[in-house]
């Protein structure tokens, strides 16, 4: 059987043309995906079933006692830490809310540690965007600014922007121009119109110089600003200026490097200043399929998009206090529940450290780094390939994740639903 | 079978002609009933107090990716207003743009039990109805945005009536929406190039129609469909001076098409009521456009007052937004949504030492006050745009007492009299206008009274608010503080039979239903058969058009939620 229009639930992009072909309940191939859309569908080694930590090994155990073992430990911690979700559906994120809120925990995603700084920025000036249909039909100017989509999100290009003809642009690989700035030539460099090559480091200055070009004061403007010549920053902003629709796309490359969210308010405010002058938007590419549902979960269940500290009853955000990186590097942190993603992969060492000395419980499909820092993990169904439910693409448009096979595995809201269910008994009033 | 008896209770519910009698109210599992078995049923007792129908906002912008982009934007704006898990309520936070949670609780405290969000982009409805879904007291409606449509632009120019109401029922249903906006009609598309249109006669760049042409048109389209609601029109050029006569041209536009409801609804009528050339002579508008309404029973406004202090302007209307921000230079957000429409946020202060501020206070209330016929200004401040919702007990203060208002008028910019007819209106509302323009208005304007919304007869659905005031004992004129106390903070909040809310401690952790509509249309109009809407479909979203409906799980139902759809018959 082929099921058409199914959702990608690997990055951002989040590309809902994808066609499954299905055989006895097993994903047999994929069309239309990129090569991380379709391994993730083709995906095999789940975690047969629960297990626990048992000296050296592992013992299997049942979904029934895997969820006490992960209740109790959450009832019995003074300051449990409640992380990942960014890959998995809304729903089960709404139960994490209610859950940390219940528990009087942390919550937190994986925004802390990839895009945190964008949102910072986003807090202090706003943003500037539109929905990627909106640049696929209009725009004529793309910028990619310390991103690689050619590696993290590969049918950015031909879905929105180079390859994607639009109602406005005939033939978008003619009539759009492409600028790549980058501290290295990337692949995506490689079919840019122009490339832009910044010293590490130097995003704020140059960023700085194209504001202050836009605003008219050129004669400020130094022969080379971060290795970045004279002539083409004025070119840039030129081409900035007399385009009809620019977008403009950010990724780690200016979150995670020297100058952080001050990088990304400083390219919201170049936009700002561009507006005035022609139509222009601004855009993070989201890595992790739903981590953007996750900021929007959290935001209207709680005001906040991340590292919310339901400590003292009320939802209290402060990141470089209440992420999920602070309360484990000040081994704040005495119990950590663990949600489809891998922080042991990506969270600096002593964070790592304090993991191993609590116990930690993961819900996730896949033996994974952290599972060597785990009590208990729980395997439960892929969502978008055994589960349903709702993820939010990149520049906000929500999508239903199908499911495509049945697997008998439960689904993290399922897991979720049942622990929340057993804390309110003990819990409430 | 479950049932409640309100006994003593002093009631208004001007649909079916009660004028502050006191009696007895009996409900059976969720509705209105002749009566019930005394002994059995469980009593409140009101205690003479005033008891309304619950309280319906037409014009709230409370789910959806706006809103919440305005929640995540201004964490300022989260810790204005927290409140911890208490019993059954679950932590809140925010004051002009609160949590879900926040927002149900605030307005079940102040009796309100339906509520319309005011826009919802088609493409992102899943995100209005997940957040519905949070709302867990209140009954809840989506409008829906048409504005920049590119399918309904084009039949426009093309002058295909039915063709424009066949991809709006479409839309409708896809999206499970209830009623049709227009969020400065062409402006939002005009946008996409970071232009406007100046007026309903300018030309929308390429598709060259203009906003003239889809509010007429789609004013007609919206009677073929038959839809509960009229259309719901945010008029161009929102919150410039002189803006008054566009708003008048534009209500000049609308035929008398319906004999149960008005033809257009025109909100936030303050933000387009504006005199003068520039900021330099703004005044008030409100007197032609008052005495224009009075003239026309096909149209409907509301107030969209402001009130003074910080709150946060979020609407469709992307290129007004660009402008405030560049008034304000505070941060500014920015959202078009392919094919269909834009949006902006900003947060705002209003102050009484700035006079342009203190015009816009003074024209909300005239438009309230001259507006003769209640039926025809419902109460609102376009939450949170001209004020977060919790302002509304001022407001209904404001509009019973002169004294209140003379003494509100006394703070305000010294320049203001010059401006504003505000300080010669002698008129004080009574009791069951403020009712009518709180609930029954709101239900006879959204065409919701015959699902029981609205009022208290048998077969109603049992939703009321009962507030703790003596309307035999306080002199509104004089006691206005009073008044205001009292809308703050029901002693009862019933939603369909249960008690919801407390003295303002709510109670239960669900009781809502999503209302939306479904014209039923035959094959020949239904666009999914229709090649070329297929094909540009296709083409052009970024989204498959089999993903694009949101699916009946948004809709979930259980014990307490309920998912109602209203059917009509097309003439299609
Ligand atoms: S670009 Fe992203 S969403 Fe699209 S197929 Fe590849 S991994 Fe999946
Ligand atoms: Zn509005």
């Amino acid at each position: 059987m082929i099921v058409k229009d199914v959702v990608c639930p690997f990055c951002g992009c989040l590309c809902d043309d994808v066609e499954v072909t299905v055989e006895d309940d097993r994903v047999v191939a994929v069309d239309n995906a990129c090569t991380l859309g379709t391994s993730k569908f083709l995906g095999d080694h789940r975690l047969p079933g629960p297990i626990r930590r048992d000296g050296n090994g592992w013992k299997d155990i049942s979904y029934d006692e895997a969820i006490r073992y992960a209740v109790d430990m959450l009832l019995d911690a003074e300051r449990p830490l409640l992380y990942g979700w960014s890959s998995t559906h809304g729903e089960a994120q709404c139960v994490g809310v209610h859950m940390a809120e219940l528990v009087r925990g942390v919550i937190d995603n994986t925004t802390s540690v990839c895009h945190g700084p964008s949102i910072l920025a986003i807090q202090e000036v706003g943003h500037p965007g539109c929905t990627l249909g909106v640049v696929k039909n209009r725009a004529d100017l793309i910028i990619y600014w310390g991103c690689n989509p050619i590696d993290a999100h590969p049918r950015h290009l031909s879905r929105y922007t180079r390859y994607a003809d639009g109602f406005f642009l005939e033939n978008a690989f003619r009539d759009r121009t492409v600028i790549v700035v980058d501290v290295r030539k990337t692949e995506t460099a490689n079919i840019a119109d122009e490339f832009v090559q910044i010293r590490p480091g130097g995003d704020y200055a140059v960023l700085s110089a194209l504001r202050a070009i836009v605003r008219g004061k050129t004669d400020t403007i130094p022969r080379s600003v971060s290795g970045v010549p004279r002539e083409q920053l004025l070119r840039i902003a030129r081409r900035c200026k007399e385009a009809k629709f620019g977008a403009f796309y950010f990724g780690q490359g200016i979150t995670m490097t020297r100058g952080k969210y001050k990088n990304v308010r400083n390219a919201i405010e170049l936009v700002d200043e561009l507006n005035r002058h022609t139509k222009f938007t601004i855009s993070a590419m989201r890595g992790h399929y739903n981590v953007y549902g996750s900021n929007e979960v959290n935001t209207w269940m709680t005001g906040y998009p991340f590292g919310i500290d339901f400590a003292r009853g009320i939802a209290f955000y402060n990141p470089g206090e209440t992420t999920a990186i602070d309360v484990l590097a000040r081994r704040e942190c005495d119990a950590c529940l663990i949600v489809a993603s891998d922080p042991a992969a990506h969270f600096p060492r002593p964070c790592v450290e304090h993991l191993a000395e609590i116990p930690v419980v993961q819900i996730d499909p896949y033996a994974n780094a952290t599972t060597a820092f785990c009590n208990v993990q729980i395997p439960v169904a892929v969502t978008g390939i055994d589960a349903a439910g709702t993820a939010y693409r990149m520049d906000g448009v929500p999508l239903r994740i199908r499911k495509v096979i049945e697997s008998g595995y439960p689904s993290d809201e399922e897991i979720l639903s049942r622990m929340y269910a057993m804390i309110q008994e003990v819990r409430s009033e | 079978m479950s049932e409640l008896l309100i006994r003593n209770a002093c009631v208004i519910d001007p649909i079916n002609g009660i004028d502050g009698e006191t009696m007895d109210i009996a409900i059976r599992d969720g509705r209105i009933v002749e009566d019930v078995n005394d002994s059995t049923a469980e009593v409140v007792d009101a205690g003479g107090a005033l008891t309304l129908p619950g309280g319906i906002d037409s014009h709230t912008h409370i789910c959806g990716t706006k809103v919440n982009f305005g929640r995540y934007m201004s964490p300022e704006d989260m810790r204005a207003g927290r409140t911890p898990r208490m019993g059954r309520m679950h932590a809140t936070s925010g004051y002009s743009v609160p949590t879900t949670y926040g927002t149900s609780y605030r307005y079940s405290a102040m009796g309100y039990t339906t509520l319309l969000e005011g826009a919802m982009a088609p493409l992102e409805a899943r995100h209005t109805h997940e957040e519905f879904l949070y709302t867990p007291l209140q009954d809840t409606l989506a409008n829906t945005l048409f504005d920049g449509n590119w399918a309904v632009m084009e039949a426009v120019r093309d002058g295909d009536t039915k063709r424009v109401a066949a991809i709006i029922g479409w839309t409708l249903s896809a999206v499970k929406g209830f009623a049709v906006k227009l969020t400065n009609p062409g402006g939002t598309e005009a946008w996409g190039w970071g232009k406007n249109v100046s007026c309903i006669r300018d030309p929308v760049p390429y598709f060259e129609v203009t906003p003239a042409e889809m509010i007429q048109t789609i004013v007609r389209a919206n009677e073929l469909l038959h839809l509960p609601h009229s259309v719901h029109l945010h008029c161009n050029n929102l919150g410039t001076p002189g803006n008054y006569s566009c708003t008048i041209g534009s209500l000049g536009l609308i035929p008398d098409l319906n004999d149960r409801r008005q033809t257009l609804y025109a909100t936030h009528v303050q933000f387009h009521a504006y005199g003068g050339s520039g900021w330099d002579d703004f005044c008030s508008r409100s007197e032609p456009i008052a005495r224009f309404v009075n003239m026309r029973p096909q149209i409907v406004i509301d107030m969209g007052q402001v009130m003074f202090g910080k709150t946060t302007t979020m609407t469709a209307d992307g290129p007004m937004e660009f402008n405030l921000y560049r008034l304000h230079h505070n941060k500014w957000s920015n959202h078009d949504v392919e094919l269909e429409t834009a949006s902006g946020i900003i947060p705002v202060l209003y102050r009484r030492k700035n006079l342009v501020n203190s015009v816009m206070w003074a024209i909300g209330l005239e438009l309230a006050l001259l507006t003769e016929n209640p039926w025809q200004c419902l109460l609102t401040t376009d939450n949170p745009n001209g004020a977060p919702f919790v302002r509304y007990p001022e407001i209904i203060g404001l509009l019973m007492s002169k004294r209140y208002r003379d003494a509100e008028f006394a703070t305000v910019h010294p320049e203001t009299g010059h401006r504003v007819p505000l300080p010669a209106i002698e008129r004080e509302m009574d009791w069951h206008e403020i009712a009518v323009m709180t609930r029954s208005g709101q239900a006879k304007a959204l065409g919701v009274l015959e699902i029981g919304k609205g009022h208290l007869g048998v077969g109603a659905e049992a939703d009321v608010a009962i507030y703790p005031i003596r309307i035999d004992e306080v002199d509104p004129s004089v006691e206005y503080q009073k008044v205001v106390d009292a809308f703050r903070c029901t002693d009862y909040t019933i939603k369909r039979g249960r008690i919801v809310s407390r003295r303002g401690e709510c109670l239960v952790d669900g009781n809502n239903t999503t209302v939306w509509v479904r014209p039923k249309i035959s094959d020949s109009y239904d666009m999914v058969r229709d090649e070329e809407f297929v094909r540009k479909f296709d083409r052009y979203y970024t989204v498959r058009m089999s993903n694009y409906p949101v699916q009946e799980e948004y809709l979930r139902r259980n014990l307490w939620r309920r998912n109602l759809c209203i059917e009509t018959e097309a003439e299609l």
